[in-house]
């Protein structure tokens, strides 16, 4: 049956529908990560704060996500008198639509996503920078000041971190030579020491220290890339777009309702995003990084291998996620200049020597 | 000591715009109002005005009896009621030349502190709050609850106590409240060495108040700056050592000064005020005698014509309250004077030119109630 439906997919309707298949789950799993990581901020949250987090609607509370939902939908759609009205419609939408077309291009499994794009990475950036222009345009429809502060905090707050981001991003397609996030998986297989944040440190496969290929900076250049996709998705310590204690609720001040709603979601949307890719670049996306014990490949499994890859992926995806939940909840907010200078005199020099040391390093091999 | 502003004033002639902060903003706590003209993210002037929940506290003196009276203290801070109620019991007794027992004076001196922790305790938690920090307030308020829990056995309230009469307290202690303040000790002080690894030593927190929000012992001393905040800037004034009033002189503690006039410093002195009150408190429930709790009191309390101010050091600074009697059953002025009020005055001039965020941690840092500046 497996078989059958491999050629069915080969077909140009198979592609249609693979296409169709995967756009509605990407849709239902945003929808419902969006969902249920604001539960697993609020009983994250709880844990931490010594309190048991929502308990009442449904086990555990696991109720309280379509409930706040339903609440949410129920409100009236308003917007402020003076305030231009369709773009502050068109924020909320803008700012949901990258992250869901992000994950079209990100591999969950062996060979599970919804287009194998030769420049997905290319891709996957490109879209995240749209992000930004929903919330300028969010907070500068919206007529008031708090938003207007925040919208031009969220402006520069985001160029400054693009630009390490891409840097570590660029030196991580030197080391894998291609865009292609399948490709960069499939490269990082075998054991955990093969992915590519410990792959240039020890090569248990006899290559010892300073494996050939390999970053030996990956691991700061992994903390560079997790600083900045903090700041990227406005997380805390780096929420200026929101910084509730100055600015009320920043560029979603005058959002109410489900417009309110649909910012809340991408947020959580955008943190999935960042965390798959985080998790594909730097560890080994579905690989299981089991190989050398376990003997077998996980593709010659079939689809049970790649169930595991999913898992896998999942695993380490989610791990990184609720580490970013950890860190809202333990660290106070940085002071907006602050945030810039470590973007623009720490992050962007340390970044760019990471970038030059690891050309040096891919190259020196080939030179002797 | 002249303190350079850390960011330079915006020009003058730019363009700028003012914003309320407040009087519904989650960063004032209360229905504080602070007008801020901005010029993008820094301010030019910042105007607070105060008034929105004014209740007249000190007119209410004037046709009420001293003992109907005595609620009304506990409601003005009402983080800190003890030290409130301490002030007013303390000028009617100096008045009417009351005498107190010693254990009554006891009794006294481990509530307040107990009740300064406390009030310590949230203002730190929600400095943290407002610098974007959510969990350490509710690690606050769990230390709190134990403040609380053993301060309700008593006095039966847990927030606007008013425990204290004129001549002693209203019921006395029993052993259980003596034992749990005893073991409240170490556990506060366990809890305090967490605090200093959490909060204290956390690197966005230093940044955020470290050079923030200078005040100068010269600013504080124009607009009458007290507490913690004067302590902060290099000034040593503690009511409970400059004028010692009930047995504060037979304790051995010391009044933590710190000369950096910023926001950290404010903040470490009110940490180690906590680590003093720990043990003011450990020394009065080793010493506290048996005895009466209540001195004797006439039945138609009226003080003699003049005036009488008694000042204690409650959790934010001085509070002097002022009684002058014309010779009735009531008072025929009543007078507050309240550190918020003073505190939040330097407001104006200690937030020119700060960024808004550091403004925030500026405010903060003064502890401010917003009832105790309106009353």
């Amino acid at each position: 049956m497996i078989e059958s439906l491999t050629h069915f997919f080969a077909t140009p309707w198979g592609v249609l529908s693979r296409s169709l298949i995967y756009l509605l789950g990407i849709c239902g799993f945003v929808a419902a990560n969006a969902a249920y990581l604001v539960w697993v901020e609020r009983k994250g949250a709880g844990r931490f704060q010594r309190r048991p987090g929502p308990t009442e609607s449904g086990w555990a509370g696991l109720l309280q996500p379509p409930a706040d939902g339903i609440k949410l939908l129920s409100k009236q759609l308003m917007a402020p008198p003076g305030s231009d009205k369709i773009l502050f419609w068109a924020a909320p939408l803008m700012v949901i639509a990258p992250p869901l077309v992000c994950l079209a291009a990100i591999p969950f499994g062996d060979n599970v996503l919804a287009r194998d794009l030769n420049i997905g990475l290319l891709m996957v950036f490109s879209f995240g920078s749209i992000n930004v222009m929903a919330l300028m345009l969010g907070g500068w429809a919206s007529r008031n000041k708090y938003a207007i502060i925040s919208a031009a905090r969220v402006v520069s707050q985001n160029v400054a971190y693009e630009i390490p981001m891409l840097l570590v991003v660029i030196t991580m397609i030197m080391v894998t030579g291609t865009l292609n996030l399948q490709e960069i998986i499939v490269q990082q297989g075998g054991g955990f020491w093969n992915w590519n944040i410990l792959r240039g440190i020890w090569d248990f496969s006899g290559g010892g220290w300073g494996h050939i290929g390999g970053n030996i900076f990956a691991p700061i250049t992994f903390l560079i890339f997790y600083i900045c996709m903090l700041a990227e998705t406005n997380r805390a310590p780096f929420d200026m777009a929101e910084a509730e204690s100055e600015l009320v609720a920043g560029a979603f001040t005058e959002y109410g309702g489900m417009g309110f709603g649909v910012f809340f979601m991408a947020e959580y949307a955008n943190i999935v995003v960042g965390c798959a890719l985080a998790t594909l670049l730097f560890l080994g996306g579905w690989q299981s990084g089991l190989g050398p014990w376990v003997g077998t490949h996980l593709s010659s499994l079939g689809i049970w291998g790649t169930l595991i890859g999913v898992l896998c992926f999942f695993f380490k995806m989610y791990f990184l996620i609720f580490s970013v939940v950890w860190v809202r909840w333990t660290f106070p907010r940085t002071q907006f200049y602050g945030l810039l200078n470590l973007s623009w005199k720490i992050l962007i020099p340390l970044s760019l020597l990471t970038l030059l040391l690891t050309s040096v390093t891919l190259k020196l091999p080939r030179l002797f | 000591m002249n303190i350079p502003k850390l960011i330079p004033v915006g020009d003058p002639s730019a363009e700028t715009f003012t914003i309320n902060l407040g009087p519904q903003h989650p960063a004032t706590h209360g229905v504080l109002r602070v007008k801020l003209e901005m010029d993008g993210e820094f301010i030019v002037n910042a105007q607070p005005v105060p008034g929105y929940i004014h209740r007249m506290h000190e007119k209410m003196g004037e046709n009420r009896t001293y003992a109907q009276y005595l609620p009304n203290t506990s409601r003005i801070d009402y983080l800190s009621a003890m030290t409130y109620t301490h002030a007013f019991v303390g000028a009617v007794e100096k008045a009417a030349k009351i005498e107190v027992p010693l254990r009554a004076e006891y009794i006294r001196v481990i509530t307040s502190e107990l009740n300064r922790i406390s009030s310590h305790l949230v203002g730190w938690g929600a400095w943290i709050m407002d610098l974007g920090g959510f969990t350490p307030i509710l690690y606050a308020f769990d230390d709190r609850e134990k403040i609380l829990d053993l301060l309700e056995a008593i006095t039966g309230s847990r927030l606007t106590y008013c425990y204290y009469r004129f001549g002693g307290v209203c019921d006395d202690v029993d052993q259980d409240f003596i034992d749990g303040s005893k073991a409240f000790v170490p556990y506060m002080r366990k809890r305090m060495k967490m605090y200093k690894k959490l909060v204290t030593g956390n690197i966005i927190f230093r940044k955020r108040v470290e050079g923030i929000g200078p005040i100068s012992a010269e600013m504080c001393r124009k607009y009458g700056a007290c507490g913690p905040v004067l302590r902060g800037s290099g000034v040593n004034y503690d009511v409970r050592k400059a004028e010692p009033y009930s047995i504060y002189n037979q304790f051995d503690f010391d009044i933590p000064v710190y000369n950096e006039c910023d926001s950290l410093a404010r903040y470490l002195v009110r940490m180690d005020e906590i680590e003093q009150s720990l043990r003011i408190i450990e020394q009065a429930c080793a010493k506290i005698p048996e005895g009466p709790f209540q001195g004797k009191v006439p039945r138609v309390l009226k003080l003699p014509v003049g005036d009488t101010c008694f000042a204690t050091e409650c959790g934010r600074g001085r509070l002097l309250i002022r009684i002058t009697s014309d010779g009735k059953e009531e008072a025929y002025r009543i007078r507050l004077r309240t550190p918020c009020f003073t505190n939040l005055s330097l407001f104006e001039e200690a937030s020119q030119g700060m960024m808004l965020a550091d403004a925030i941690s500026l405010m903060a840092s003064l502890d401010l109630v917003i009832p105790d500046i309106d009353r």
